[in-house]
């Protein structure tokens, strides 16, 4: 089991990383400012999706999936850390994987559909005799 | 200091053009500038996220560089698919989303653990760990079981499985869950916590497995929804482990998305979460034990298309028989043949006909009928007293009158399209069978209903054809 034995190397590295995602300290005051911005991101986009058109409730969906693969964030942070044991880097680049996979077919394909939604044609194309 | 503000700074900008991609998202006129922001806010992500490791010393980019290179090169020809296949398209990339944030989480615990980082391993850290590695994962797998039973895949069983015991043999594996996650959060750098973690992954495996196997087909929408809006949560558990406030703003944009839309499926349900998602339709006992033995009038196409041509207001009712068929493209020829005759035509939708959200908004406008002429349910009901027609494409629960009179039938409350208000029904349907829910329509069985049995494609093509034919003589 030599993921279990940890490496006093790392720790180091990690610091920096912390770092680098976070403003480092795990004190209460992160952790109220996280929860803040959770909560009010929530009402946002409450608000905001009420308001998306019914029409648009499948690009919605595929857009938001690309959105979600915002995933790729933590993905890069647990990939590119130096020193991390090999299996750690390989479980960060599959999740680059599948989040770029969600971002490039997410983005396309709801571009692709919203291409489709029309107006009607002004009178005189199809509808005139 | 100042590259970490910078890193900071795109981040900022990034959840800024996030919110305004979903608000584009209000109006089909401004909803592609949302795409753009959209891919511009995740540029900006990705490029601040780069600079922020790059100052810090990251390593590996070329691996990052092959895994993006990979994920595009897959990502591509997904995108591409027919539209008729979003809905499995959708679930399987819910999957990867929750595959993601499950393993990202699964590193970042055994990173923090092999450093024995106590700090790291805060309580409420682990909440976050445990919180971001269950949702991950059961989305993955149930996301993955989604996508197949709505590609029809041969070895998952396409009708709601059910055994004695469901929701209490699910119940205590959550409980069991639950308990790890508890004893893991109070003891993270036990012996056991590797084990303990890597339990509460292959439980939530097993969840993602167990919820979906007992949905049917026309709870897809809700459940699509609830996975939307569990990857969502699960990167902002994500961000709450990493401190990373764009992965929370960004996540919470999803999980609010997805709740929204799972909300109005239920209503358009008159259904309740937990009942779509613990109260398996199957189940429902057949109430057709009346005695008399109704019969369909069935009709044909030249006798429909002469009441049409009569008629000043056609509304068509599509439903997942008419994805099924692929006969959107028909339907348009219907629609224009209908139109030159300078009679209003509008497509009734329901708000979960098809299998995901907007399913049938989305095939419609890709056969070019424009957006006025697709109302929604709430709206097109006050018509429907005046429509000379209404013309059912394989829609069948949505329509069926049981929903508002019959207090013993399954559907009883759930709001639907009131096509029997119409002066005249005809009703495409693939076969004599009953839908999905295995409830007999009585509005098949109305005087001025009528029948035409056949694959929807076809039967709406010979429709088509035969105003085509007559256009000559006006």
């Amino acid at each position: 089991m030599n993921f279990l034995e940890s490496s006093a190397a790392t720790s180091q590295t990690n610091a920096h990383l912390a770092a680098n995602a976070s403003s480092g300290g795990h004190g209460q005051l992160d952790l109220m400012g996280a929860l803040f911005v959770f909560m009010l991101a929530t009402f946002i986009g409450v608000m905001v999706v009420q308001r998306v058109s019914r029409l648009l409730h499948t690009p919605l969906m595929s857009l938001t999936n690309a959105i979600s693969a915002i995933a790729v964030v933590g993905a890069i942070i647990v990939s590119a850390g130096k020193d991390y044991p090999i299996y750690i880097t390989a479980l960060g680049l599959v999740a680059i994987f599948c989040s770029t996979t969600n971002i490039v077919s997410g983005f396309l394909i709801t571009d692709r559909m919203l291409k489709m939604f029309k107006k009607r044609e002004p009178a005189g194309k199809g509808a005139a005799k | 200091m100042s590259a970490e503000n910078l890193v900071q700074l795109l981040y900022l900008v990034s959840t800024g053009l996030f919110i305004m991609s979903l608000k584009w998202m209000s109006d089909p006129e401004t909803a592609r500038k949302g795409v753009f922001s959209g891919v511009a806010a995740m540029a900006l992500a990705v490029a601040g996220t780069l600079a922020g490791v790059i100052t810090t010393g990251g390593t590996h980019y070329w691996w990052i560089l092959g895994a993006f290179a990979i994920g595009a090169g897959v990502g591509y020809p997904l995108a591409q698919v027919p539209l008729t296949a979003v809905p499995q398209r959708t679930a399987l990339s819910h999957a990867f989303g929750g595959l993601a944030a499950g393993l990202v989480g699964t590193g970042k615990f055994f990173l923090y653990y092999g450093q024995k980082n106590e700090a790291a391993l805060s309580p409420f850290i682990v909440v976050a760990l445990v919180a971001e590695i269950l949702l991950g994962f059961l989305t993955f797998t149930g996301s993955i079981l989604a996508a197949g039973k709505l590609q029809e895949v041969k070895w998952i069983p396409q009708r709601p499985v059910t055994y004695p015991m469901q929701n209490v043999s699910n119940l205590a594996l959550f409980v069991v869950a639950l308990g790890l996650g508890i004893a893991l959060v109070m003891h993270p750098l036990a012996t056991w916590a590797p084990y303990a973690f890597i339990l509460i992954i292959i439980l939530s495996l097993a969840f993602g497995v167990l919820l979906i196997i007992p949905i049917g087909g026309a709870d897809m929408p809700t459940v699509i929804s609830i996975l939307n809006s569990y990857a969502g949560l699960s990167a902002v558990a994500m961000g709450f482990v990493l401190n990373n406030k764009l992965l929370i703003t960004a996540g919470a944009l999803d999980g609010s998305s997805g709740l929204i839309l799972s909300i109005i499926m239920c209503k358009a349900m008159n259904r309740s979460f937990t009942n779509v998602l613990f109260g398996a339709f199957g189940q429902t006992p057949s109430t057709t034990a009346s005695g008399e033995q109704k019969s369909y009038k069935a009709d044909t196409v030249e006798s429909v298309v002469q009441v049409m041509e009569q008629a000043n207001l056609v509304v068509i009712v599509p439903g997942y028989g008419m994805a099924v068929a692929q006969a959107q493209h028909k339907v348009r020829e219907l629609y224009d043949q209908l139109k030159k005759r300078g009679i209003t035509v509008k497509f009734a939708i329901h708000p979960v006909a098809g299998r995901m959200p907007g399913h049938m908004n989305v095939l419609l406008a890709e056969a070019e009928i424009p957006y006025e002429d697709l109302v929604e349910m709430d709206e097109i009901n006050g018509d429907m007293p005046q429509a000379d027609v209404a013309l059912i494409i394989g829609a069948n629960d949505v329509v069926n009158p049981a929903a508002r009179a019959d207090k013993g039938s399954p559907i009883y409350g759930m709001p639907i399209i009131n096509a029997d208000k119409a002066r005249t029904i005809y009703a495409i349907k693939r076969s004599k069978s009953p839908g999905f829910a295995g409830i007999d329509n009585e509005l098949y069985f109305l005087d001025k209903t009528f029948m035409l049995f056949g694959d929807a494609k076809v039967v709406v093509g010979e429709l088509a054809r035969k105003l085509t034919d007559e256009g000559g003589m006006h």
